[in-house]
């Protein structure tokens, strides 16, 4: 498999990052490099082999659906790029 | 004053126990020490004024009589840990001036056991990175030089801000965190000691998210020993992290009494890579006579997916980054975009701005493996390597206790060496990676010194939740290699 220049784009795209028209094509060939080097993983036989879903033997715990925190509207947005009234400002989505 | 700053946490934290020095005075010389250091760029945000209060405060503790098992002792933070009120970069512009308004688990163990932070430690941007050259605040200086070279050398990533302040006397030990090799490769190349604990013993909350599953903070010390009583203090059981194991965390320092008699040491063949420095090689021979000196029989053991596992990283972690890095929109914290059409835009141009080369290629090669179409033959196809890769390691602990291995595949390089082919660079985590892959615990120990003069390590790998058998093994590995070599104070002239 290989990937090309709007491969990049479609997946930038994906990604919501913007990539500069004048990088895709680099970044094709760096992305084919790293692609081509894990390529190697084809060649084992991982037949039955269950997929790993946790590192270790633990069961995912469970906690008392309760409230431990909240209130903190001002904390939240403090660091807001943009805030007004306990809200964060985006551009218009809706026309 | 050279002194002080160059005492193990262990020494300073008797002496400060006992009065022979204050928080303070030890805090002073640190503070100093910093201010001069500043050509290696360790730091990204100092605290001096923060750490002096903590000072005074420990102080005022240990008069009364109740002091915490780190109390008065000044630390270095990975800028990867949110500390309250103190701006926490993971060095990237997309985080622009973030000050968290929360704590993470790990750094309030820390405090809450009397330690003084003295600032927020430089690293690759996101932790993307094994040479501190991805970081958007410039790359960090190696305290070590070859003999009779200008040459800068890189501290080694992704905690090289860590490794550097550990090694220059810049702090009495580190925070650190590891997916991949970012505190274990740091510290061999700069000559001192990195932990990656077992995956679950420290708290993930609040420290900045790179690949959640493989992810883990540990200690980085000038000795074993400060390691032991770093962990101690940092492992804690924390509901905050689902992650986080239900397991009593031990006092490490005791641990390490009890040598390695009868230990059953396993040299996995597979570790003999091709490209290897041939010191790193003879060192390996030496370190296994060493623990063989002490009691310890030697066992060969076979990993046999070894090679498998940097591609199997590749996939799986930035897989992970893609997810974790989509939180990055310019909307509720950090770095946005000026002149936007549309929120796709902000989102975009937010991000792209924000983001350095290395992270966006990690999202990229994430995005595309998890992608409608490429998810089984990459995705799932790892996460059954990784299954494979794992089995290996419960195959050879039944015929040996722990591992020893080389810790990297060369001593530190010059900065810019490795920048323009990144599998390069990706290489330089061949030792180490399969430890996290597992969720298993390693350490890196200072073994040596290459013909010109720059460290080397050696790495143990324990079994899961064995961080005192992995301990006792590096405490009998550092006895034996009486490595008591630092750098030249160059950048004070």
């Amino acid at each position: 498999m290989s990937v090309d220049k709007d491969t990049v784009r479609r997946i930038a795209r994906l990604a919501r990052l913007s990539v500069p028209e004048s990088r895709l094509e680099p970044m094709a060939g760096e992305l084919n490099g790293i692609f081509q080097w894990v390529e190697m993983l084809g060649e084992v036989n991982v037949e039955g082999v269950p997929a790993m879903t946790s590192v270790v033997a633990q069961k995912l715990k469970w906690r008392a659906d309760i409230v431990t925190d909240g209130g903190q509207a001002d904390a939240l947005l403090a660091n807001a790029p943009e805030g007004a009234d306990h809200f964060f400002v985006v551009p218009k989505v809706v026309e | 004053m050279s002194d002080l700053v160059s005492m193990t946490l262990a020494e300073a934290r008797d002496a400060v126990r006992a009065k022979k020095i204050s928080s303070r005075e030890l805090t002073g010389a640190f503070v100093a020490a910093i201010e001069q250091a500043r050509p290696l760029n360790a730091y990204i945000t100092e605290t001096a004024d923060r750490a002096l209060a903590m000072a005074d405060a420990a102080d005022k503790r240990i008069a009364a009589g109740t002091p915490g098992a780190l109390e008065g002792l000044p630390l270095a933070i990975k800028d990867l840990f949110c500390t309250k009120g103190v701006r926490t970069t993971a060095a990237s512009r997309i985080l622009g001036d973030f000050v968290p308004p929360y704590e993470s688990t790990v750094t309030q163990n820390l405090w809450d056991a009397g330690a003084v932070m003295l600032g927020k430690t430089n690293l690759d941007e996101f932790a993307m990175g094994s040479s501190n050259e991805t970081s958007a605040f410039g790359p960090v200086l190696n305290p070590w030089r070859a003999q009779d070279s200008n040459q800068n050398l890189v501290p080694g990533g992704s905690s090289g801000g860590s490794s550097a302040a550990v090694a220059a006397d810049l702090c009495l030990a580190a925070t650190g965190t590891d997916t991949g090799g970012s505190i274990r490769q740091p510290a061999a190349v700069t000559g001192r000691v990195g932990l990656k604990p077992t995956y679950g013993r420290c708290s993930r909350f609040g420290i900045v998210a790179f690949a959640s599953s493989l992810d883990q903070a540990g200690p980085m010390t000038k000795t074993v020993r400060d390691a032991a009583i770093l962990l101690t203090s940092m492992a804690s059981v924390d509901p905050k992290d689902s992650a986080s194991v239900d397991l009593a965390v031990p006092d490490c320092e005791k641990l390490l009494d009890g040598g390695i008699k009868g230990l059953r040491v396993g040299i996995p063949k597979e570790y003999r890579v091709e490209g290897a420095a041939a010191e790193t090689d003879a060192l390996w021979s030496k370190g296994a006579d060493w623990l063989k000196a002490q009691g310890a029989e030697i066992v060969e053991v076979s990993l046999p997916h070894t090679k498998y596992a940097l591609p199997t990283y590749y996939i799986v972690a930035p897989a992970e980054a893609s997810s974790n890095l989509a939180r990055y929109d310019g909307v509720r914290f950090g770095h946005r975009a000026k002149d936007v059409r549309d929120i796709i835009d902000l989102y975009e141009k937010s991000r792209g701005e924000g983001f350095g080369a290395e992270v966006q290629r990690r999202i990229l090669i994430g995005t595309y493996v998890l992608s409608a179409g490429y998810y089984d033959a990459y995705y799932a196809r790892a996460q059954k390597l990784r299954t494979l890769i794992k089995r290996d390691f419960d195959q050879a602990y039944e015929k040996c206790d722990v591992l020893l291995t080389p810790a990297t595949p060369s001593p530190a390089f010059a900065v810019g060496a490795k920048t323009t082919d990144p599998l390069e660079m990706y290489l330089q985590d061949v030792f180490t990676v399969t430890v996290n892959l597992a969720g298993l615990p390693g350490i890196t120990v200072p073994a040596g010194l290459t013909a010109n003069g720059l460290p080397l390590g050696l790495q143990l790998i324990g079994k899961a939740f064995d961080e005192g058998v992995l301990l006792r093994a590096a405490l009998a590995l550092e006895t034996a290699a009486d490595f008591k070599h630092s750098p030249a104070k160059w950048w004070t002239a």
